[in-house]
């Protein structure tokens, strides 16, 4: 940099920012599958992968679905508005876990049903005081927004 | 009168001198009456408790780790590109704050992502790219370290600057680019919809405020030693010179 013109110097800064930002999108959207921390129910129930593979998946706890069993398992299903699955979870759930709730399941896909052996809380970015939830709640117009 | 006036040492230490307590009180106290105000003074969430309280330091220490790079980033351009060396120490004085702000980031995270995700830590793409740019700021520091020659110094982290400066965007704008991450949105957006009820954003803005006016003062504070610093070193040249 130090023995070039300071148009020149202009001239490189260009063309290494349009490289690196070149590169990046391609790095980024070869490796999109591998970035993406989770898959959606309709992409597992589109192409299913192998038995022994150890995925994530993500969506929401489906209204209605969660059946506590025996001991500490527990079945629910998770929806992203389409595709359904159903997982099976044996321990300790996040406190956040519940129904229309966003999570994160780490395990896999066996004959139809998550086997999950991590179960993860996805917040959303709603923050309202308990005390506003409770009234709005009291007067029935509390709407749920939408978690994602 | 220009602006670049002030890329004269003389001058940036005259007006960075009397801006200094300008900045520094107003920091304090927004960051005093912010902090009470977010940790003390606001109800629990909903869903989350009290633990919704973290967001009034990690939210203001994200923002601020990502701004202190793109600071970093302007400053290393206007080094390349004009070559005055108040510039240069301006973003070598930033990176420790920066990294400082990012760590309080990354550790505040943690404690909320325990009992809130039910994860210390997830390989998730918006944590992992500000990992990374935690990395880039240590190494940052680091290269400046070792290359003595201030010039050359100056020019190699610059170039490293553009290229941390990916994962400081990435970091910042990854849930947009794949929505399939484990960390939420922004929740204090233009866009349309009441995400963060009223009583937490005030405390919030104020703090966000505080964080800011911090980040300038402390940035302020370490280029006048930087330039001083410098200043001795040519002293100490010159007497051996003689």
């Amino acid at each position: 940099m130090r023995g070039l013109k300071k148009k020149r110097r202009i001239q490189v800064i260009a063309v290494a920012v349009v490289a690196l930002a070149l590169s990046t999108g391609l790095i980024g959207y070869a490796m999109r599958d591998g970035i993406s921390f989770f898959m959606s129910p309709a992409q597992i129930v589109a192409a299913p992968p192998a038995p022994d593979q150890v995925i994530r998946i993500g969506g929401l706890v489906e209204a209605g679905s969660v059946q506590r069993g025996q001991g500490e398992e527990i079945r629910f299903s998770v929806t992203d508005g389409g595709a359904s699955v159903p997982v099976v979870f044996r321990g300790i759930l996040p406190d956040l876990f519940s129904e229309n709730e966003g999570v994160v399941g780490m395990g896999s896909y066996v004959n139809g049903v998550f086997e999950a052996t991590e179960i993860l809380a996805k917040h959303d970015e709603t923050y309202m005081p308990r005390e506003v939830i409770d009234a709005l709640k009291e007067q029935g117009v509390y709407v749920k927004p939408d978690a994602s | 009168m220009s602006i670049w006036e002030y890329a004269n040492p003389v001058k940036f230490m005259r007006l960075s001198g009397a801006l200094l307590p300008w900045v520094a009180i107003p920091a304090a106290a927004a960051l005093a009456v912010g902090l009470v105000w977010g940790f003390f003074l606001t109800p629990d969430d909903f869903r989350q408790g009290s633990t919704v309280k973290i967001i009034f330091v990690h939210v203001p220490a994200a923002l601020m780790a990502v701004n202190a790079w793109f600071m970093m980033l302007v400053t290393s351009l206007i080094w390349l590109i004009r070559r005055h060396h108040v510039s240069a120490l301006a973003a070598r004085a930033a990176a420790p704050v920066g990294a400082v702000m990012t760590l309080i980031a990354l550790i505040t995270g943690a404690v909320w992502g325990q009992p809130m995700w039910g994860t210390w830590w997830a390989w998730d793409p918006r944590l992992t790219s500000f990992l990374i740019l935690f990395l880039f700021y240590l190494g940052y520091i680091a290269l400046w370290e070792a290359v003595p020659d201030p010039e050359t110094a100056a020019d190699l982290t610059s170039v490293l600057c553009l290229v941390g400066s990916v994962f400081a965007v990435l970091s910042r704008y990854a849930v947009n680019f794949w929505n399939q991450g484990l960390h939420q949105g922004a929740s204090l957006s233009v866009a349309p919809g009441e995400r963060m009820d009223m009583t937490y954003k005030l405390p919030l803005y104020l703090c966000m405020v505080g964080f800011a006016l911090l980040f300038v003062a402390l940035v302020l504070l370490r280029t006048r030693t930087e330039i001083r610093a410098r200043r001795i070193k040519a002293l100490l040249a010159r007497e051996r010179m003689a």
